[in-house]
């Protein structure tokens, strides 16, 4: 069996009333009634009728693919019209830009394009957005959408990623022609969950579950980080946040603050899609901190040129920042070059590894 | 009504082969076409287990654990992060005998179906005889050879050694290998010692962990002395055997099976064409 034409299937459906992105179409016995937002028809015959639909076809084709064709789960279908700009845009200024080379949006480095296609179908392609302009024939195209769960997993050096929403995804690779429920896979597989939590926030039913609630529902090895919220603030977990979620490092919005009652002094970024708690990577992190963190501290002396203390604290930039694979050999100016390090380790550290010569409290020297 | 299955598994902050297997015997079952919707969860990885019910369409969900043994995951974490009402001696369990229970979780308006660990499951035992023919390449092997089920084994939880001792007794009553021990890493009868625990001049061994990572890849074969050259050769001359060391088992393609027997046996409407996914399953 075909699938029913857009005529066929809005005169069926005319029947129970039809009021869709500026489109009405009602039916009363024999009686048709049609309208869009420039024009109105009434007391139309079913050939009269059809012969309306025809002249505006992309209204009711527009109308047939948000019902027949599209996913019918509310997120999925909330996203793909979030891709289309539907809240934003006309029908006919939508199969405008679809028509004509398609309508992009970026959720977090994947840039999502909504298309027509020559016989008036939607279509999808997925690239990473550094590559919209790229030529097709420089990308690996991928056909199966679930195989973004394993373009996920690594990026461009071949080092894992833990955490798919890391702004390190992988370039080189499309999805391209996928059909609208391939689409919104494909995306979920590079970023899972974030669509429904999206949605969600959108509907304002997002549950986000702050920092302390997250820590102490923790057991096992991870149940020592409930012993880092002292009731003495959340100074630590504003560290958290900025060593952690910053979108520098994670593409999602954090929503969680301490508890809610105590929001974080850190941004939480401008992500397109929520973070609603904290997540693994940072609860196996905090384990450590929690660790390290219960330590006293002790004063030291160091003896050090002014330039050999800029240069430890342009050394720690650098690894925060992830400096480090860009600083060339050559490039002694830059403190964190390997040769100004090694010099640096040459100069202040002992034989046993000690800065200045000056022991770790609590470590055997 | 549709149904989802939805594989939970442990995955790793570090080593990106531990969402493997659960990715791949996904895709397995999702191109059977045995479920409406298959989905995949992670303690360690995403979708997280907190957020995975909601990542599902379908009107209820089979939840099967991968994971080989009954314990701390099965009975606490995963039930806790999906928000189900769970408490373990709902199942009833002897320590191996964890079969579903039907929930309605927190987090989402749908049923769960939440199964016990495929570890623990009957099939699993037909997994680990499809292990040592692939491994060995021999179909028939048994006569003359010798098979060691290998567990982590750890005194903080009995059952991780229940599940190795439960299919070694299964693979031992076929009759089918003329010796069949459960050994372990982490106490005793050891790994270490393997050679010790067989006369037959063929020993294959099967580690009952889910996915390749440290323990299979460098422990165990460290720890039977088996190592070289950063892996190991199959099979290994050892003190007068050779060993046949299979990695884990959770790789094997015919666990997509026994995940599907887990769903099946919890009311999941599959099929009958459909519950042998795999090829030349039996």
């Amino acid at each position: 069996m075909s699938a029913p034409t857009p005529v066929d299937a809005l005169r069926e459906a005319a029947a129970d009333g039809v009021d869709f992105d500026g489109l009405r179409a009602t039916r009363d016995g024999d009686d048709f009634r049609l309208a869009v937002p420039d024009a109105s028809y009434a007391g139309l015959s079913p050939a009269e009728f059809a012969d309306a639909v025809r002249e505006h076809r992309a209204y009711a084709e527009n109308w047939l693919f948000w019902h027949g064709h599209a996913p019918q789960a509310d997120d999925a279908w909330a996203f793909l019209r979030w891709v289309e700009r539907a809240a934003d845009l006309s029908v006919p200024e939508r199969y405008e830009r679809l028509g004509d080379g398609g309508m992009t949006r970026e959720w977090g480095q994947v840039a999502v394009t909504a298309r027509l296609t020559d016989d008036g179908r939607r279509r999808y392609d997925l690239r990473h957005a550094d590559e919209a302009d790229a030529d097709p024939d420089d990308l690996s195209t991928y056909a199966d959408p679930h195989e973004t769960r394993r373009l996920r997993k690594f990026d461009d050096n071949g080092d894992y990623r833990p955490l798919s929403t890391a702004p390190t995804l992988r370039h080189g690779w499309a999805l391209a022609d996928l059909d609208p429920g391939a689409a919104v896979r494909a995306v979920e597989g590079f970023y899972p969950a974030t669509i429904a939590n999206w949605h969600r926030e959108r509907e304002g039913t997002l549950d986000v579950t702050h920092w302390h609630e997250t820590v102490s529902r923790q057991t096992g090895i991870y149940g020592v980080v409930q012993t880092w919220d002292r009731g003495e603030g959340h100074e630590h977990v504003n560290w958290v946040a900025e060593a952690c979620c910053d979108d520098s490092q994670c593409c999602k919005r954090r929503e969680w603050e301490y508890d809610d009652e105590t929001p974080l002094d850190i941004p939480g970024g401008d992500g397109v899609f929520p973070c609603r708690e904290p997540c693994s990577l940072v609860v196996a992190t905090a384990r450590t901190w929690t660790r390290i963190e219960a330590e006293q501290s002790h004063t030291y002396s160091f003896d050090l040129t002014p330039s050999e203390k800029a240069q430890i604290e342009t050394i720690i930039n650098a690894v925060a920042d992830g400096r480090v694979d860009e600083i060339r050999d050559g490039d002694t100016s830059d403190g964190a070059n390997r040769f100004r390090a090694r010099f640096l380790r040459a100069k202040l550290f002992d034989d046993d590894g000690n800065l200045c010569g000056v022991p770790t409290e609590g470590e055997s020297t | 009504m549709s149904e989802a299955l939805l594989i939970v598994a442990h995955g790793s902050h570090l080593n990106p082969r531990s969402s493997a297997p659960a990715q791949d015997h996904a895709d397995t079952i999702r191109t059977a076409g045995a479920f409406d919707e298959v989905r995949e969860a992670y303690w360690k990885e995403e979708p997280s287990l907190r957020n995975a019910l909601r990542t599902v369409t379908a009107d209820e969900v089979y939840v099967v654990p991968l994971f080989v043994s009954e314990g701390y995951f099965t009975e606490e974490v995963i039930p806790r992060e999906l928000r189900l009402d769970f408490d373990a001696a709902d199942w009833d369990s002897d320590g191996t005998s964890a079969d579903f229970v039907t929930r309605a979780p927190a987090d989402v308006d749908k049923p769960v179906h939440y199964c016990g660990p495929v570890g623990t499951h009957d099939a699993m035992t037909d997994v680990m005889v499809r292990r040592a023919e692939t491994v060995t390449g021999d179909p028939d092997v048994g006569a003359g050879a010798g098979l060691a089920v290998v567990g982590h084994g750890t005194k903080r939880n009995e059952n991780s050694a229940k599940a190795v001792q439960y299919h070694a007794d299964r693979v031992r009553s076929r009759g089918r290998f003329d010796e069949v021990r459960a050994l372990f890493m982490d106490e005793a009868p050891e790994i270490d010692d393997v050679t010790d625990h067989f006369e037959s001049d063929d020993i294959v061994v099967v580690p009952l962990f889910i996915a390749d990572g440290y323990h299979t890849q460098e422990d165990i074969p460290a720890d039977m002395g088996i190592a070289a050259d950063g892996g190991y050769a199959v099979p290994t001359r050892l003190d007068g055997h050779d060993i046949w060391y299979a990695g884990a088992i959770g790789t094997e393609a015919l666990l997509a099976d026994v995940i599907l027997e887990r769903a099946a046996d919890a009311g999941a409407d599959i099929a009958p064409d459909r519950t042998r996914v795999v090829a030349g399953g039996d």
